[in-house]
């Protein structure tokens, strides 16, 4: 290393601790270079499901448990398949939801009543609502798309002991229930360990730490443990993922109006 | 029934060939029904309590290929001996191929969109004497194969038996005036209940639309009604003429807008006493997401309804509107408020008002409220022989 390139590269890392301010263009590619290297790292799982448990806790710190499984199709030039079978509190067990999510264009969802066997269409605008009276809303717990968000590189800092990029990122939809967020994304394997959501008002509405992670196929890294921390109301929702199962031959067959009335 | 011993020997092999997942479920229930007028007829009763067992139960096999699905149903009633009733709802076996389905059985199946009425669901008949709302079901025998392509579901439908339709006793409410009497049915086919039906349906989902075109030949769930004089009056005893019916079901979503619509042509067959017509059923739903700082929603509903007939044979919606809400509390209770309310567009003292709520208690009850109203001032009006039996309701359901 030469001592103009050393100084060059002295100057460049000062002006980054300094003024964390790559010029503003250069920290949004930074961001989406950062998400797409994400996403790009989940590519290849081609078929997953998952037991899922979702404790709520009120404020005073009581407890009521949820049960479902979740089955997730990749798609290729699109945004994933999912379908949701609800299997308690009892009186919906077997009720079951389909989500087909597109870049750049309104998911396409529809949800199933055993009591009626009526499948419903529901209008997709509907993203920020909670789900189940947890303090997760639909939008949190859909897949994630690289188009549908823009996004902006804000600084490096290390978070449990783990260097992440911190990264700002805009939801593109307007229907959203979040302004912005703001996600630490671990720099070893890009993985998300904490997201804060924002609100209209510019406050943090909530807090979701993801922990306990897990690598599947050598590959693919999962959290078993996700908490979203409720920083209005103090209400907390866990949400435990066991079972992971990957490349077990799910197809388009297994996500269709048909496959929802007999999701079991 | 269908063939159950050759039914039941299949599935017991398949049973010992590979168990796998199988669930015992259902609930149990106590309902009480108020009615505040004093009745249009003095044999009918003032208030019932009810009790109803619903259990469940199915097997898969074949990594879920194949399954068997029984779901049965019993209500006593105190009041009326013809609202004590039982039924199988299903009672089914099904195989899932790669892009078919098939299953041979009793089962339920629903077609159409809108919230008002379903004028394009005809599988199966209606249990009449559960709510006035006509979404509670009989199960229907049938087999029933399903093609999933590329380009919609094509489903092909043998009905090999029917169900007729049960009517409130002499001493139960929500009947006619005089009372409809049941084991007295007369069939323009000469096979009666033995009727083979038949139906298909192709349906499809293109982005933001949902379409469905049906078609169904056989007996009317819907009978005429004929008056008959006996030792003690004039009853009245349905009849099912043969039918043949078309439809089509659509549905658009844009953004918080679900656009609805059904409508129906159907002819009588033969020397038939029915009358051909069309009707028709269209509206919306518009969602109102988050309302408020718990993040209720509030779903708007409105719809038009027409019916050709004359007013008399018509059904309760010959030209009316109907308006609506959902309300969605989104809590951990799944608590959850419909209403809505009727109007005839050509009889202003022609109305209706309904509210249902429910909400959890606990992981496993669920405590339900019910609210109807009927008004009329017209003889010639269906709801006419329903003016003096609104009610409340109060009802409990332990689910397992």
């Amino acid at each position: 290393m030469t001592i103009k390139t050393f100084t060059a590269s002295i100057l460049c890392s000062l002006s980054l601790v300094l003024s964390p301010s790559l010029s503003a263009d250069d920290a949004q590619d930074k961001g989406l270079a950062i998400a797409k290297e994400m996403k790009s790292r989940d590519r290849g799982w081609v078929d997953s499901s998952a037991d899922m448990e979702m404790v709520l806790r009120s404020r005073g710190g009581r407890e009521t448990r949820r049960e479902m499984r979740i089955l997730s199709l990749e798609v290729q030039n699109d945004g994933d398949k999912s379908m949701t079978i609800f299997d308690s509190p009892n009186d919906v067990k077997g009720t079951a939801f389909l989500s087909f999510t597109h870049n750049n264009a309104d998911d396409d969802q529809w949800l199933y009543l055993p009591a009626l066997k009526r499948v419903k269409r529901i209008a997709s605008k509907n993203k920020s609502g909670p789900f189940m009276g947890s303090e997760f809303s639909y939008e949190d717990l859909s897949s994630f798309e690289v188009e549908e968000y823009d996004y902006r590189w804000l600084r490096d800092e290390e978070l449990n002991g783990e260097l992440c990029f911190v990264v700002e990122i805009i939801p593109r939809d307007k229907y959203s229930g979040y302004t912005r967020e703001i996600a630490w994304i671990d720099q070893e394997h890009y993985r998300a360990m904490k997201i804060e959501f924002y609100d209209r008002k510019e406050a943090v509405l909530k807090t979701l730490t993801l922990s306990d992670y897990q690598l599947h196929l050598d590959k693919f890294w999962r959290p078993a443990k996700q908490t979203m921390q409720n920083e209005r109301n103090g209400k907390t929702t866990e949400v435990l993922l066991r079972n992971y199962q990957f490349r077990s031959g799910l197809d388009e067959q297994d996500f269709t109006e048909n496959s929802l009335k007999r999701a079991r | 029934m269908m063939n159950t011993k050759h039914l039941a020997t299949i599935l017991c092999a398949g049973l010992l060939a590979s168990p796998s997942h199988a669930e015992f479920l259902g609930y149990v229930g106590l309902q009480a029904r108020a009615f505040p007028s004093t009745a249009a007829d003095p044999a009918q009763g003032s208030e019932t309590i009810s009790g109803v067992l619903a259990p469940e139960w199915y097997q898969q096999w074949n990594d879920g290929d194949d399954s068997f699905n029984i779901k049965a149903f019993y209500r006593y009633d105190s009041q009326d001996e013809e609202r004590s009733h039982a039924d199988l709802r299903e009672f089914y076996w099904q195989h899932v191929g790669n892009n078919w389905e098939l299953s041979v059985g009793v089962n339920t199946i629903f077609w159409g969109v809108t919230e008002s009425q379903h004028l394009v669901d005809i599988i199966n008949q209606t249990d009449f004497v559960e709510a006035p709302d006509g979404e509670d079901k009989l199960g229907q025998p049938m087999i029933h194969y399903a093609s999933i392509q590329d380009w919609g579901v094509v489903d092909v439908f043998v009905l090999p038996t029917f169900r007729s339709r049960e009517f409130a006793g002499e001493e139960g409410r929500l009947r006619s005036i005089p009372l409809t009497v049941n084991n007295r049915e007369q069939y323009q086919s000469d096979k009666e209940d033995e009727h083979i039906d038949y139906a298909l349906r192709w349906s499809h989902y293109l982005g933001d639309w949902n379409i469905g075109l049906s078609w169904f030949q056989g007996t009317s769930r819907e009978p005429i009604f004929i008056p008959q004089a006996t030792a003690t009056g004039i009853v009245l005893t349905p009849y099912y003429a043969l039918i043949e019916q078309s439809g089509i079901d659509a549905q658009y979503v844009s953004g918080n807008w679900l656009w609805k619509l059904e409508a129906i042509y159907r002819r009588g067959i033969g020397h038939s006493l029915a009358d051909d017509f069309a009707a028709s059923t269209a509206g919306f739903e518009y969602t109102l997401t988050g309302i408020n700082s718990l993040f209720w929603d509030l779903g708007l509903l409105l719809e038009y309804s027409y019916d050709s007939r004359p007013r008399l044979n018509a059904g309760p919606f010959q030209n009316d509107i109907f308006v609506g809400g959902r309300l969605s509390l989104n809590d951990i209770a799944s608590s959850e408020i419909l209403f809505g309310y009727s109007q005839d567009a050509d009889d202003p003292d022609s109305r209706s008002v309904f509210m249902e709520a429910s909400t959890r208690l606990g992981d496993s009850t669920r405590v339900t409220a019910e609210l109807y109203h009927f008004h009329s001032d017209d003889q010639q009006d269906p709801i006419y022989s329903l003016r003096r039996d609104s009610y409340i309701e109060l009802g409990l359901e332990y689910y397992y």
